[in-house]
């Protein structure tokens, strides 16, 4: 698949964040935020960091990419279909009685996803197990596996677990993201239970820690060409983002995390989305 | 076909031994017929005789540290990336600490990952309740897409090993620390889901899983001297359950009495119980663990205080059909 230039993306994470809206109005219940926030990386993964054949789900090359919060997978959704994983209408059927987008995602149901997450905290230990695999058993170096974690999730015993595996090993082809976007159910995150000294806990367990603005397609891009080059241990990328990013009367607000807007909420926020369009600007010029 | 027992089983000299050494050799086995075949462990290689597998391969070979939960999602992981993981700790921990990953990301996401519980049941004696784990069978059981197995000797246990390598499945399996009679052969039938008579009888019908079968074959021969014909199904595989051969055997008594050391609640007893409650209604006596927990001593005495000798087993099945009728269709 050919990567998309800077501006290109950005207009994909756009769509994308259209796509999110139609799907959760549609679908009456599902998380907001969390999808919303990472649009832009998702974007950034689905068109330009990821080698990855969407004709070709299963092809042998392929980047590995692991979603282990679950709940936000309208945003991968989003991003397969407009990567041509499988056509834009299925979009809608999110969350109803037989569609292969079951409200957390299933790896049999949808060729293109690589596991079956929901129940937090378990997709590091998998996408560091699957790196583990072509650093010690396989002699695979040119393939990389991305995970991608929420920062509420961090909470969970089994992240530790694995950072701590992950750091013994170090396991260089292991990236993940960290959507740093400071909200889970109950509040904000250092309220429910506080994630900071966050560079420091990585860095303790061994591991590179990158910080970026998580809606700078550029600097989401250099983060992973960085963490690629990082060949003695593992690269978390913390990724700072706005929960609701995109839809005004959602950002920032932890009350947005589980729940779909209702279709008046809905035309607002794909109007506002809408009148972006082209007007996205971007740092990094000449990129 | 008759199931053909060791010559040497009801001699004072048979072989003992645990069924985790049986899994010891069957991995190694699986690991030299399958390269795809890796084994991970969270701090018990030698307890659950893994270091015969970390030996031969180990390259192969993964030590997670005391984390079971990460035990078992490495081990997705691996299976993700085209790997037959087997994975071992003692059953108090793996299934017992990390049920939901497993159900997550192996039986929901369907992927070959081998849990290895050793350690089960009240073998485990002296260490107490805490290692003693007797819910296993009924949390693994009601899982879907799980593959549940209990060997009954350690001949068995490395058939299980070699069978369940190449299942392609999620599949779990009980082990015990201590030594038990080996009552199977070399050349003895194993097949995931399939049960087996070893010993007809038309008064009752024993079934027993794990470790506990080669205790009903010593029961039917003290029933015997008293003039009662017992039945003995061993039944390895309890999911998916054998269910012809479970309800034949059933049948030529009209009258069953299950054995586990394990929770009688959810357990084998209550898998065969709702066999025969759906397809062939008949009186069913299980026991096992009444509701309790176990408590450190010899497993020699704790078998005494629960009743689960043979010949404890042997007065209440003596008890109970004197008041239970068989089933007639």
């Amino acid at each position: 698949m050919g990567k998309l230039t800077i501006p290109q993306i950005e207009q994909k994470a756009n769509d994308i964040r259209q796509d999110i809206i139609r799907m959760l109005v549609k679908a009456g219940s599902g998380h907001s935020a969390g999808p919303l926030g990472m649009a832009d990386i998702f974007a950034a993964l689905y068109f330009n960091i990821l080698n990855i054949r969407p004709e070709e789900p299963d092809w042998a090359d392929r980047d590995i990419m692991m979603l282990s919060n679950g709940h936000t997978v309208p945003v991968q959704y989003a991003a397969m279909a407009e990567a041509g994983f499988f056509d834009k209408q299925e979009l809608l059927t999110l969350r109803e009685f037989g569609s292969r987008l079951q409200g957390h995602p299933e790896r049999e149901r949808l060729p293109g996803l690589e596991t079956t997450s929901g129940p937090l905290g378990s997709g590091l230990s998998q996408a560091a197990g699957y790196a583990y695999t072509m650093q010690y058993m396989d002699d695979i170096r040119d393939r990389f596996v991305y995970v991608m974690m929420g920062d509420g999730e961090l909470n969970e015993g089994n992240i530790w677990e694995a950072a701590m595996f992950a750091g013994k090993y170090k396991l260089s082809q292991l990236i993940a993201f960290v959507d740093r976007n400071n909200i889970q159910i109950d509040g904000n995150t250092e309220d429910v239970m506080p994630l900071e000294d966050l560079k420091g806990k990585w860095e303790s367990f061994g591991w590179h820690v990158i910080e970026i603005d998580g809606h700078n397609i550029k600097s989401i891009i250099d983060a992973t060409s960085q963490a690629r080059a990082i060949s003695n241990r593992p690269t978390v990328i913390i990724a700072h983002t706005i929960p609701g990013k995109g839809v005004d009367f959602m950002q920032y607000d932890y009350k947005w995390h589980g729940v779909a807007p209702n279709s008046d909420q809905a035309k607002i926020a794909l109007e506002k989305l809408r009148t972006l369009d082209g007007q996205i600007t971007h740092e990094g010029a000449g990129v | 076909m008759t199931y053909q027992l060791n010559p040497d089983f009801y001699s004072d000299d048979v072989q003992l031994d645990p069924t985790r050494a049986g899994f010891g050799r069957g991995l190694k086995a699986a690991g030299e017929a399958n390269e795809s075949v890796v084994a991970l462990c969270a701090d018990l290689t030698e307890s659950t005789q893994m270091h015969l597998f970390r030996e031969a391969f180990p390259k192969r070979f993964v030590e997670v540290g005391i984390a079971e939960q990460n035990l078992v999602t490495v081990a997705s992981g691996m299976a993700r990336a085209g790997k037959i993981p087997f994975t071992s700790s003692y059953a108090a921990f793996s299934p017992g600490r990390n049920w939901e990953q497993i159900r997550t990301t192996v039986a929901l996401n369907n992927q070959p990952v081998k849990i290895i519980g050793s350690h089960a049941g009240i073998y485990t004696g002296k260490d107490g309740a805490t290692h003693q784990m007797l819910e296993d069978i009924a949390l693994m059981r009601v899982m879907p897409n799980m593959i549940v197995i209990a060997p009954g000797d350690s001949l068995e246990a490395e058939k299980a090993t070699l069978a369940m390598a190449e299942n392609g499945k999620p599949t779990y399996m009980r082990l015990a620390r201590e030594k038990t009679p080996i009552f199977s052969r070399q050349d003895s039938p194993f097949e995931i889901g399939k049960a087996y008579v070893l010993k007809e009888g038309t008064d009752v019908c024993l079934m027993g899983t794990g470790t506990m079968t080669y205790r009903l074959l010593i029961t039917a021969k003290i029933l015997a001297e008293q003039g009662i014909d017992a039945e003995v199904l061993h039944v390895p595989t309890i999911k998916p359950l054998d269910e012809a051969t479970i309800l034949a055997s059933a049948q030529r008594s009209g009258r069953v009495v299950t054995v586990e050391e394990a929770q009688v609640a959810g357990g084998f007893g209550s898998a065969i119980t709702e066999l025969l409650s759906d397809k062939l209604p008949m009186p069913v006596k299980r026991l096992g663990m009444q509701d309790r927990f176990g408590e450190s001593g010899d497993p020699k005495d704790l078998f005494e205080a629960f009743g689960l000798t043979s010949e404890h087993i042997a007065e209440q099945v003596t008890e109970w059909i004197k008041t239970t009728h068989r089933y007639h269709q």
